[in-house]
């Protein structure tokens, strides 16, 4: 690992004003210091963000859970008002990694890392989350523009996720058996005006599957999927699944999902 | 006195290990310590035009930077193949040189090219990067089927083929084939996989100017040999200068049997700084640069009549030894494979042709079971196949061609002393409830699942021996084994081994020994190994050879002390030696109340001459002391066996297969400690199931290693496994007086064609290893198309 300077502040003013387009914050840590250490990055300054106390916690409100950007996996796993309110989100955060991964790792440094793979994103497209930054809100559809490519600009921060109570909703994945990254992961949230279906793993970014959803708006039910086809194009091929078999397993999820809903 | 043999002690080692106590050669740092950081090749295959190391050598902290030409100049020998096989022309085998850092090429993603020496491991790696090669990159010769069709790596090996070996007779067989009703046939992979080994290599090499002495600490499973191949090949150090020490080491699988090229380097490095060098792997290295495993391309044939009786057996393999000869590769896919290949059949006639080829990938080298999980996996697949092309039960086709009468001369090599496969068998199918599967069947497809049975029958060779046959065959090595039994003045005693414990619990099982046959409590018997400083010349622990081979010699080294205890008790107790009888730890005088324990004898020895209290003149012309050595030399291998039933729960939508039960019954001969042998089996299973459904070392088609991290390299997890019914058959092995028989290998050996077969038995056709999610839902796709076509 390259040396750096490392900084750790309680304000989020102070937070913004010390990046650069050298410098990473750091939440969980959980991607930032294994490329550090494997010196697939490096960086002049980290600014440690986990004692800004604002960035951290959940608020639940009739319409929408917000979690605040530093607030680890295990404690939404284990919220009773997360479980309460959306429980298919606490049985996502319970999904993630391992137990290590779950106590470090956070949500904010989820949806800002956006990998390909992790479950998060998917919640955030499902869930119509508005992505709260230091200076401005950002609807999800719009933030996860790529593969680890975001909205965010140099020095913007992540404060909290507000996501958007569904009327029922329910996340099915198929793991990397070495990593246990979904190979597919598919979030089906049925809210009171159109239903969502977030995919992740199967593509370069985490997207709307937009004919299962059309699918599932018309008639909720795992037997609307019967007819639909899923196109392979654009889909992740590697050792462990190719583009086909990606292809579908989305559908399958799908339906797994609408029918544990 | 209760036998302590066959007893469930718990693991003495385990506190130690299970509290962080143990002392592993990472947690070794000396006074002036430096660190090395290898420069390794980012390409599978290219000429090393120049390696710039002067801006390294600049770089803040660094001590030296070395490099191939630095270990020419200073004519460090290669590292070495270590059994020479010749081909089916008599000829011998083609090896490339093999140079611990290159010096012209570099023949595989992470082959050494240089290394940095400086004050801290970030100094070392940070300089590692300023070393500039010039690299000409030359395109990779990768897959094991066409390597003999490729441009050849080295010059002087045509084809890249190492040997063209055969073992049996082509025409006897083909005579067999001939006469046969149906000959059933396969082309299998048996996939490359990678060790894994808990603790990644290391090495910490002390050269100590005034003594001319090397300390070399490392993670060996052989210390004596590391030691004997740094000296006397690699010549750095002569072997009374050079000390090995393998600490705890936590685990091998075979991957460490032998010393690579971190340690050569290291210890002369030490010797040209005159300061301590230390290597540790990183994870990534160790994917890299560790000896993998496996890796065959076979055609196999069986010939069989109507009534499932065997007739004749063929196999046709290319083994892939990687970019080097190693150590043992050369062996692992000939004399270790060859002989098993016709399984435990009675197979009037058979032959096994291996071609093996040189690639640009890591060498490949002994793997837990080391040839025979490969032999195993051919036959045990093949037999499958025939039952059901012949529409036989597949354990009547088994039973049909079993050996009755032992001792049984196995077609090919090996005559087995000792062993009873029906019953094994029989066991495996109540024990795993053979007859209930076609309800439990039932009960997986009401849940839409596929489920499958899969049986295996495995006999392995272990404890290779005796040293004169296999030096015979082109073994570098002997392979038979020492103990030293040293009873200290206080009556406790020390044993020094030969062999080597990295997981397999040798403080324990031969404490378990020493003490039923010295009949002193367990807890007095330390067991010592892995210091060449400490105890005789032994040859480590692999293939199974252990508690055979060195349980052996500390059973022969204590009954000499008994025997020298006889002479001294009977002067002692003042009567004939005749007459004195030793059992539970005393020598007792017939018919009489008189005895002497042996702490009191040992004293004895120790204080040989009356002085104050003590009166214990020893008989006369009797040495002083009481330390005995023995060395073993086993007449023949051991042959341990059993029978293997899986069942598995493939879900058809994904493709994704489950072990949901698995039996093993297993003959071992004499368990010493049941305990052990329990997590043995496990620990083989785990690997063995791993083989079959998740780990698969891949390079692409450049020669990059694209599992190169636990991210893509599928290591099994506790949550893969369901309970393993475990049960045993015993006949005593006849080639040692303990009638044991080696049980770490068997696991790795019977899993994986028990969990194909499995596999293949609920979707209805072949699948390939690993059967991963995607496979296995492809080949229910077929079947589905196929169904449907046929309805």
């Amino acid at each position: 690992m390259k040396t750096f300077n490392y900084h750790s502040t309680k304000d989020v003013k102070e937070a913004t004003k010390l990046a650069s387009s050298s410098s990473a914050f750091l939440a969980g840590g959980m991607t930032t210091l294994p490329s550090m250490k494997l010196g697939l990055a490096s960086y002049k300054d980290i600014i440690d963000i986990k004692r800004i106390k604002k960035l951290s916690g959940i608020k639940v409100s009739g319409k929408t859970v917000t979690i605040g950007a530093t607030t680890k996996h295990a404690e939404v796993a284990h919220s009773k008002e997360v479980k309460k309110a959306i429980p298919s989100l606490a049985a996502l955060a319970e999904g993630i990694g391992d137990p290590q991964v779950r106590n470090r790792g956070t949500i904010g440094g989820s949806i800002a890392n956006n990998d390909p793979s992790a479950d998060y994103p998917s919640a955030c497209i499902a869930l119509n989350a508005t992505i709260h930054t230091n200076n401005r809100k950002v609807s999800a559809e719009k933030f996860f523009t790529g593969m680890f490519e975001t909205s965010l600009k140099k020095g913007e921060l992540i404060e909290a996720v507000e996501f958007q109570v569904p009327e029922k909703s329910c996340y099915k994945k198929y793991p990397n058996p070495a990593s246990r990254y979904a190979i597919v992961g598919v979030y089906v949230a049925k809210h009171k005006s159109a239903v969502n279906v977030a995919v992740t793993g199967a593509k370069s970014c985490v997207y709307n599957d937009e004919n299962i959803s059309g699918a599932l708006s018309k008639s909720f039910s795992s037997s609307a999927l019967d007819n639909v086809k899923i196109s392979s194009s654009g889909m992740n091929s590697d050792v462990h699944a190719s583009a086909d078999y990606r292809a579908n397993m989305v559908k399958i999820f799908a339906k797994k999902a609408v029918e544990a809903c | 006195m209760a036998s302590l043999v066959g007893s469930r002690v718990e693991r003495k080692e385990d506190k130690k290990l299970l509290t962080g106590r143990g002392k592993y050669t990472a947690d070794v740092t000396f006074a002036h310590q430096t660190y090395a950081y290898f420069v390794r090749s980012p390409h599978a295959r290219a000429q090393l035009k120049n390696v710039d190391i002067s801006k390294a050598q600049k770089a803040s902290g660094v001590v030296a930077v070395l490099t191939g030409k630095d270990i020419a100049n200073d004519k460090i020998g290669g590292l070495i193949a270590g059994w020479r096989i010749k081909s089916e022309d008599g000829s011998d085998m083609k090896v490339p040189a093999h140079p611990p850092l290159a010096n012209e090429s570099v023949n595989y993603v992470g082959d050494h090219v240089a290394v940095v020496i400086a004050e801290s491991l970030d100094e070392a790696r940070n300089a590692a990067e300023l070393v500039k090669v010039d690299y000409k990159i030359l395109k990779a010769v990768v897959k094991t089927d066409k390597a003999m069709d490729s441009e050849s790596i080295y010059k002087d090996i045509p084809k890249n083929l190492c040997f063209d070996w055969l073992l049996g007779d082509r025409a006897k067989t083909q005579e067999a084939f001939d006469k046969a009703d149906k000959i059933i046939k396969i082309d299998l992979i048996n996939n490359r996989l990678i060790p894994n080994a808990m603790e990644p290599r290391a090495a910490n090499a002390d050269y100590n100017p005034s003594t001319e002495e090397i300390t070399l600490y490392t993670t060996s499973q052989n210390p004596h040999l590391a030691r004997i191949i740094i000296s006397a090949f690699n010549g750095v150090a002569p072997e009374n200068k050079l000390r090995v020490i393998a600490p705890d080491v936590g685990g091998g699988f075979g991957s460490k049997i032998y010393p690579y090229a971190e340690e050569v380097v290291c210890s002369w490095a030490s010797k040209k700084i005159e300061r301590p060098v230390k290597w540790v792997a990183d994870r990534t290295e160790s994917f890299l640069s560790d000896c993998h495993g496996r890796d065959h391309v076979t055609h196999a044939e069986l010939a069989v009549k109507n009534d499932g009786t065997f007739l004749g057996f063929k196999n046709e393999t290319i083994a892939n030894l990687g970019a080097y000869a190693s150590v043992f590769g050369t062996v692992t896919p000939t004399y270790l494979f060859g002989p098993c290949a016709t399984g435990v059949y009675k197979m009037p006639a058979a032959y096994s042709n291996v071609k093996a080829v040189f690639t640009n990938t890591a060498p490949v080298d002994a793997y837990r079971g080391a040839g025979r999980p490969e032999a195993t996996y051919t036959i045990e697949t093949l037999v499958e196949k025939a039952a059901r092309e012949l529409g036989m039960d597949p354990a009547e086709i088994r039973m049909k061609n079993f050996p009755t009468e032992f001792p049984f001369q196995q077609t090919l090599v090996h005559s087995v002393d000792s062993g009873d496969y029906n019953a094994g068998l029989k066991k495996a199918m109540e024990v795993g409830d053979y007859k209930g599967f076609e309800a439990r069947k039932k009960e997986s497809e009401s849940k839409g699942k596929l489920r499958g049975v899969g049986f295996c029958s495995y006999f392995e060779a272990c404890g290779i021996a005796p040293s004169a046959v296999v030096m015979s065959l082109g073994c570098g090595i002997g392979l038979w084994e020492s103990a030293e039994v040293r009873f200290n003045p206080t009556g406790n005693v020390t044993v020094f081994t030969g062999s080597h414990s990295h997981g397999q619990g040798h403080d324990t099982t031969f404490a378990q020994i020493a003490a039923d046959r010295l009949g002193v409590p367990l807890e007095n018997i330390e067991i010592s190994h892995g210091d060449t400083d400490k105890g005789p010349f032994g040859y480590g622990t692999y293939g199974s050879r252990s508690l055979t081979v060195g349980g052996t010699a500390i059973v022969k080294a204590c009954d000499k002390i008994v025997a020298k205890g006889k002479k001294v008790a009977a002067k002692m107790l003042e009567v004939n030696e005749s007459d004195v009888e030793f059992k539970d730890g005393e020598f007792i005088v017939a018919k009489s109340n008189q005895k002497k324990t042996i702490g009191e004898v040992a004293f004895a020895c120790y204080l040989p001459g009356t002085y104050g209290e003590v009166k214990s003149p020893l008989p006369e012309g009797e040495e002083p002391g009481l330390k005995e050595t023995s060395f073993f030399d086993p007449g023949n291998f051991s042959f341990p066996a059993g029978s293997h039933i899986c069942e598995v729960e493939v879900d058809p939508d994904t493709g994704n297969t489950e072990v949901v039960k698995y039996t093993a019954v297993d003959d071992f001969g004499t368990i010493i400690n049941p305990l052990i042998v329990e997590g043995q089996v496990h620990g083989g299973l785990a690997q063995g199931i791993g083989q079959a459904l998740y780990e698969n070392c891949h390079y692409d088609d450049t020669g990059q290693l694209v599992t190169a991290s636990y991210m893509d390299y599928t290591m099994p997890r506790a949550d893969n496994f369901p309970e393993f019914n475990l049960g045993f058959t015993c006949t005593p092995a006849t080639s040692n007086p303990l009638g044991t028989k080696g049980c770490g290998e068997a696991g790795a050996i019977a899993a994986p064609p028990a969990v194909m077969n499995a596999v293949m038995n609920a979707v209805g056709t072949e699948v390939s290893m690993p059967a991963t999610a995607e496979k296995v839902w492809k080949a229910c796709q077929k079947m589905n198309k196929s169904n449907s076509k046929a309805a």
